[in-house]
């Protein structure tokens, strides 16, 4: 069995890739086309941590910006279970991708985009609120996040455009993991963490795995990468060998 | 997932669907064949340079005219589809007072500049038959406390404000009646940085807590980032390229796209 | 000071206008009366006095007045003012009709700025002279939006006005041209009556005719029609009072006006309706009397 039927059983892959190509085409410099990889297929099933691993320009966080719908697949198949189905992230129309990023699908990378004048706590609730869990247990949700992130209950209620650099991560690392999604991305999440926090988002990918969350990350520490994934599939220019 | 968000109540398909919209202004043409979905809860940005007919789109999005050739339904709350082009004036005037909003980017447009602040708010409810002062008034001072207005200036004319401020009135003149659609021309054009910051904030906070779907026209990305889900690109009085915000931005396909993100300024 | 029917001027056709210019006002009566409270526009003619004298309201006048009636002219109320005196003598001289002071005798009132006290009766009509027709001209300056308003009962904007004087005033402080709405249907100007005279436009026997010259606009409420104030609900519609009474003739339930007599703040109050306040003496009535004056 392929494809969507295969994925409707309960032992199916959480998220199946088929003959994923990327390009990018940069039409303002001379219309040179850029292939980024070709034909990858991956399975990635409930309970497991895959980390995606090569050298850099394989393409490993353009992999992870196709599942989350962030970049525009070239061709071949992305489906995600969500909400008792199966979306296609290649052929889903916005609203859909945007309703599956809202319940099912939370991506952690190491930059926080700051909005103008919202608190931390109100950042890190946000993923909450939006999914409609109340504004007192939402915040208390994100408070317990941002302490287990070491941020200093003070600057919560201030606007994180303020923070330093590792605040500011340790804050876009609370919201990535506040809401307990059934499939997690996470693009280099521990660099320039120091040790303390760098254990923390360890601990929660271990723990998103353990509920039977399907995690793909990427981790270029191999400490990191040893303890939080469960898988590794290698990445070279040419294709993915899963 | 067990929890049910307001936005989620979408079994119901699409609350805006146009389709073939093109209007032109003798030989110039001011959108062409522009067919679109917004989906409740949903905020659409629309972006493309001066001349690119986005202004045209809104407008014939919001009915303020009639293009010449395409169709617009909308979902009433009632549940039924309604061709907004073939309602009557009476009918399409009380879904733009109560259902719909519309947010000028000179807030001389939106304003009754005679008028004080705090009827100004008041008159959409008035319009649609409220007759209690006290309780529009209540009314009133709440919804200008949510754009964050100083309340004793409540009875000052719009023309006492900064344009900020006139921006914040025209906000809380549209949104207290409750609409589920609201429609921004280049809402914080105009502003300075720090007040447009402060606006595009209140109005992210609006849009989301209220649920509200919304069409916003701008020039700027960043603004279009900030408060859209889904996002157009127009060149030309056409339709070059639409998808998921972050998508467009972050991995534009067109070649007119990929100019306008290259050409924002990095700070 | 009934005045009898005299020859009319030879040099005029009868009550000045010439009888094609009559028929075209007496057809956009015609069209008023069948659409109470809308306006309708007519080819108002130059008259031989300045826009905002009345000119509105004696075109209207000499459309509707025959041989057989009794014309009464009042401003402010009184018989005895410039501008009633002279339009009255303009058609004793052009239609040589018989006048008078008389609310009760006259069969057609042509009237600035008030409704008078007396009851009026369905064989009389009044006709008022209207400077501003169109009641939300000052929240919308556009001919074009207030007739789409007006078409599509798009009132709700009027209440703004009020609101404004309930937030300034703490009441509603509008107290002439006070917005009525007619038949349920159309928000009419009435003119620039105090709104003392509002609740005598409801279900008033006479029939209204309302002239505006400048602004070309004719407008009527047929007899026995619902006239209504606009109000809040926490606000309804008052009339004015004035905790007085007619130093004259002692009324205390007439429009009276204030009348400065002296340079220490002096003051009393007599009827703005002369007729009014004069029937009520011959009947005995007695006010307390203002200070000693030489007549």
């Amino acid at each position: 069995m392929t494809g969507v039927d295969a994925m409707n059983d309960d032992d199916a892959p959480v998220i199946r890739l088929e003959g994923v190509a990327k390009s990018f085409v940069l039409h303002n410099q001379g219309g040179i086309e850029l292939d980024v990889f070709r034909g990858i297929d991956l399975d990635v099933f409930a309970g497991e941590s895959v980390a995606l691993h090569g050298p850099s320009g394989t393409g490993k966080s353009s992999l992870i910006r196709l599942i989350y719908g962030n970049y525009l697949c070239s061709t071949g198949r992305i489906l995600v279970r969500h909400g008792g189905g199966v979306t296609d992230i290649a052929k889903a129309a916005p609203h859909e991708i945007i309703e599956l990023r809202r319940h099912t699908m939370g991506y952690v990378s190491q930059f926080l985009r700051v909005i103008p004048r919202v608190p931390a706590l109100q950042v890190v609730a946000e993923p909450l609120r939006a999914v409609g869990i109340r504004a007192d247990e939402a915040e208390a949700r994100a408070g317990e996040m941002l302490a287990r992130f070491n941020i200093p209950e003070r600057l919560w209620s201030l606007a994180p455009a303020t923070f330093s650099g590792g605040e500011q991560q340790r804050v876009n690392l609370a919201r990535g993991f506040v809401m307990d999604y059934p499939v997690l991305l996470v693009d280099e999440p521990t660099a320039s963490l120091d040790h303390a926090n760098r254990d923390v988002v360890i601990d929660q990918i271990r723990a998103a795995v353990d509920r039977g969350a399907a995690v793909v990350g990427i981790f270029h520490d191999a400490a990191v990468r040893e303890t939080a994934a469960t898988r590794i599939v290698e990445l070279t220019p040419a294709g993915a060998a899963a | 997932m067990t929890t049910m968000s307001a936005q989620e109540a979408r079994d119901d398909g699409p609350l805006l669907t146009a389709t073939g919209i093109s209007h032109s202004y003798g030989d110039r043409i001011g959108c062409r064949d522009v067919t679109l979905d917004l989906w409740p809860g949903e905020v659409l940005g629309v972006v493309g340079e001066s001349g690119s007919g986005k202004t045209t789109l809104l407008n014939c999005l919001s009915a303020r005219f009639i293009p010449a050739a395409g169709a617009l339904n909308y979902l009433l709350r009632t549940g039924e589809t309604a061709d907004v082009y073939a309602m009557g004036e009476a009918e399409r005037r009380m879904l733009m007072r109560t259902d719909w909003g519309f947010v000028h980017q000179n807030p001389r447009d939106g304003l009754r500049m005679g008028v004080s602040a705090g009827a100004n708010v008041g008159e959409r409810l008035m319009a649609v038959g409220a007759r209690h002062y006290g309780a529009i008034r209540e009314q009133v001072t709440d919804w200008l406390g949510r754009v964050e207005m100083d309340l004793g200036r409540i009875d000052d004319l719009p023309t006492q404000f900064s344009g900020g401020m006139q921006q914040r009135v025209q906000i809380a003149r549209n949104l207290v009646s409750g609409p589920r659609l609201v429609f921004m021309d280049e809402p914080t054009g105009g502003l300075d940085v720090s007040v447009q910051a402060r606006l595009l904030d209140l109005l992210r906070g609006l849009t989301n807590d209220l649920g509200l779907s919304a069409v916003i026209v701008t020039h700027d990305l960043a603004v279009a980032r900030l408060l859209s889900h889904r996002l157009m690109v127009m060149r030309r009085g056409e339709v070059v390229e639409q998808g998921l915000t972050d998508q467009v931005l972050d991995d534009p396909q067109h070649a007119y796209t990929q100019l306008l993100v290259s050409s924002v300024l990095q700070t | 000071m009934t005045a009898p029917a005299t020859a009319q001027d030879s040099g005029y056709n009868f009550a000045y206008l010439d009888e094609q210019t009559k028929r075209m006002v007496r057809r956009a009566i015609l069209k008023a009366v069948a659409i109470p409270g809308h306006q309708v526009p007519f080819g108002s003619r130059e008259m031989p006095l300045p826009y905002g004298w009345g000119t509105g309201g004696i075109q209207v006048t000499a459309s509707i007045i025959g041989l057989a009636d009794v014309l009464k002219v009042i401003d402010q109320g009184a018989d005895d003012t410039t501008n009633a005196v002279s339009i009255r003598r303009f058609f004793a001289r052009t239609a040589g009709i018989a006048t008078t002071e008389k609310t009760e005798d006259a069969t057609v009132i042509q009237t600035r700025h008030r409704i008078p006290e007396m009851n009026l009766r369905d064989d009389q009509i009044i006709v008022y002279q209207v400077p501003i027709p169109e009641p939300l001209r000052w929240l919308e300056a556009r001919e074009t939006e207030t007739r789409k308003m007006h078409g599509l009962a798009d009132y709700g904007v009027m209440h703004v006005k009020l609101y404004e004087d309930i937030a300034k005033y703490g009441h509603i402080e509008t107290s002439y041209d006070y917005p009525v709405l007619i038949n349920g249907r159309y928000l009419m100007s009435p003119s620039p009556i105090p709104k003392f005279d509002n609740p005598k436009m409801h279900e008033m026997g006479a029939l209204q005719l309302f002239g505006a010259g400048r602004e070309k606009r004719i407008y009527a409420i047929p007899p026995y029609t619902r006239v209504e104030s606009l109000d809040f609900e926490d606000h309804p519609f008052q009339v004015q009072t004035w905790g007085a009474v007619c130093a004259i003739c002692g009324d205390g339930e007439s429009f009276l006006d204030e009348v400065i007599t002296d340079d220490q703040g002096g003051s009393m109050y007599i009827c703005s309706d002369t007729d009014h306040c004069g029937r009520r003496v011959v009947a005995g009535h007695k006010g307390p009397g203002g200070p000693e004056e030489s007549t």
